[in-house]
């Protein structure tokens, strides 16, 4: 076991020394551009910085979340009254929101997630792993688009296809940031 | 004393509704229960999306503060969005008013008891979460200070009501969710900008 760690902790391919996030701001000036005005989040780490531009804007509304299901509901009723939203949740919390993205199919509603990936790229912990690697497969068989950003130089035209793929043409759509893109968190090595 | 009768205890509330309420049902008897007070372009009745009328009351309440916002559900649906109290008295938006019609039955699946007939207290549930103004209603004198406060109360709002489970005809609302979506939006935005998105 030790000798595994030394040798992740000499792999950078893999693993980034200290996690950055330089796409956060690009995410956040789309929202602005595009009016996505109410953001809701179970937070991930991976999502980290976003949220926090998001939070220090006042003209955004910003909603944490206690399970990520809610955040489709919330956006479900933000359309109703008019108001473009986006949910923010890491790979995990895809499972909680099966059936309730029946709602915004079959009301004919935009839905945009933006998905932290745990459980593909060098991942540390075992138990990220089988919701990792359903995600796509359980998104798409829920009626929703996926689109994935692996490299940094995507992410920002990736989430702008999204947006407006969700709000122009009505569709369910999720961008899956990648962990290779954000990096692989290993405990044994003092991550956070 | 007799429990209330679900429908009376609606129509009492929705007495003079007004053009600024908006009504988001939870699945079931609540969507009969309104549907069978009328069918208003404010109404959105929904037919599935188990546990998740009260966070689209949410959405809708942040979206439009003009209006006031009503959840009308009943006590299965309330207990599967259970943590969305916490969410939504986390925010506290002024104009979100949620209402259980409390029948302590899972009445769409054969009458089952709900833990509200057992052990819990979704009043209490509430309060703990964070919502300032609660209330168990098991009277009918008691729904007339409830209308008052749909309309004028300037704080979010929980209050069950304890109805009979007795089984009553089912009056259907439309099922079809687009255009649930489009006569809401219309009413709304316009006809115009309810074809934006």
């Amino acid at each position: 076991m030790r000798r595994t760690d030394k040798r992740l902790a000499t792999s950078p391919s893999i693993h980034h020394e200290q996690p950055v996030q330089e796409w956060a701001q690009g995410i956040y000036e789309l929202f602005k551009a595009h009016q996505v005005e109410l953001i809701s989040f179970v937070p991930d780490g991976g999502h980290k910085q976003l949220i926090a531009y998001c939070q220090r804007d006042p003209a955004i509304r910003t909603v944490t979340l206690t399970t990520e299901e809610e955040g489709i509901a919330l956006a479900a009723g933000a359309f109703l009254g008019g108001k473009r939203s986006a949910l923010l949740m890491q790979s995990s919390g895809v499972g909680n929101c099966i059936n309730m993205l029946s709602l915004p199919r079959v009301c004919n509603m935009p839905f945009l997630a933006l998905i932290t990936m745990r459980g593909e790229w060098g991942e540390f912990n075992p138990w990220q792993v089988p919701m990792g690697q359903s995600t796509p497969v359980v998104l798409e068989a829920s009626g929703v688009i996926v689109y994935r950003a692996d490299n940094i130089e995507e992410v920002c035209s990736t989430v702008e296809a999204a947006i407006m793929l969700a709000f122009q043409s009505r569709c369910r759509v999720a961008v899956l940031l990648s962990q290779k893109l954000i990096g692989a968190k290993n405990f044994t090595r003092g991550d956070k | 004393m007799s429990l209330l009768n679900r429908r009376d205890a609606l129509r009492s509330l929705l007495c003079e509704r007004g053009e600024k309420m908006i009504i988001v049902t939870g699945l079931g008897s609540p969507a009969y229960d309104l549907a069978s007070c009328g069918n208003e372009p404010l109404d959105f009745p929904l037919w599935g999306a188990m546990g998740g009328a009260a966070m689209m009351g949410l959405g809708i309440a942040l979206a439009q503060p003009e209006y006031k916002v009503i959840v009308l559900t009943g006590d299965g649906e309330m207990l599967m969005g259970l943590s969305s109290l916490a969410t939504i008295a986390a925010q506290r938006p002024s104009n979100l008013r949620i209402v259980v019609m409390d029948n302590e039955r899972f009445g769409e699946t054969g009458q089952q008891q709900t833990h509200t007939a057992i052990s819990t207290d979704l009043t209490a549930v509430a309060a703990g979460c964070g919502f300032q103004h609660v209330r168990t209603i098991r009277q009918a004198s008691e729904l007339e200070p409830l209308r008052m406060d749909l309309h004028s109360l300037n704080d979010l709002l929980f209050a069950v009501v304890k109805v009979s489970p007795e089984e009553l005809p089912r009056v259907l609302p439309p099922r079809d969710g687009a255009y649930l979506t489009h006569r809401l939006r219309a009413a709304l935005l316009g006809a115009e900008q309810a074809l934006e998105a």
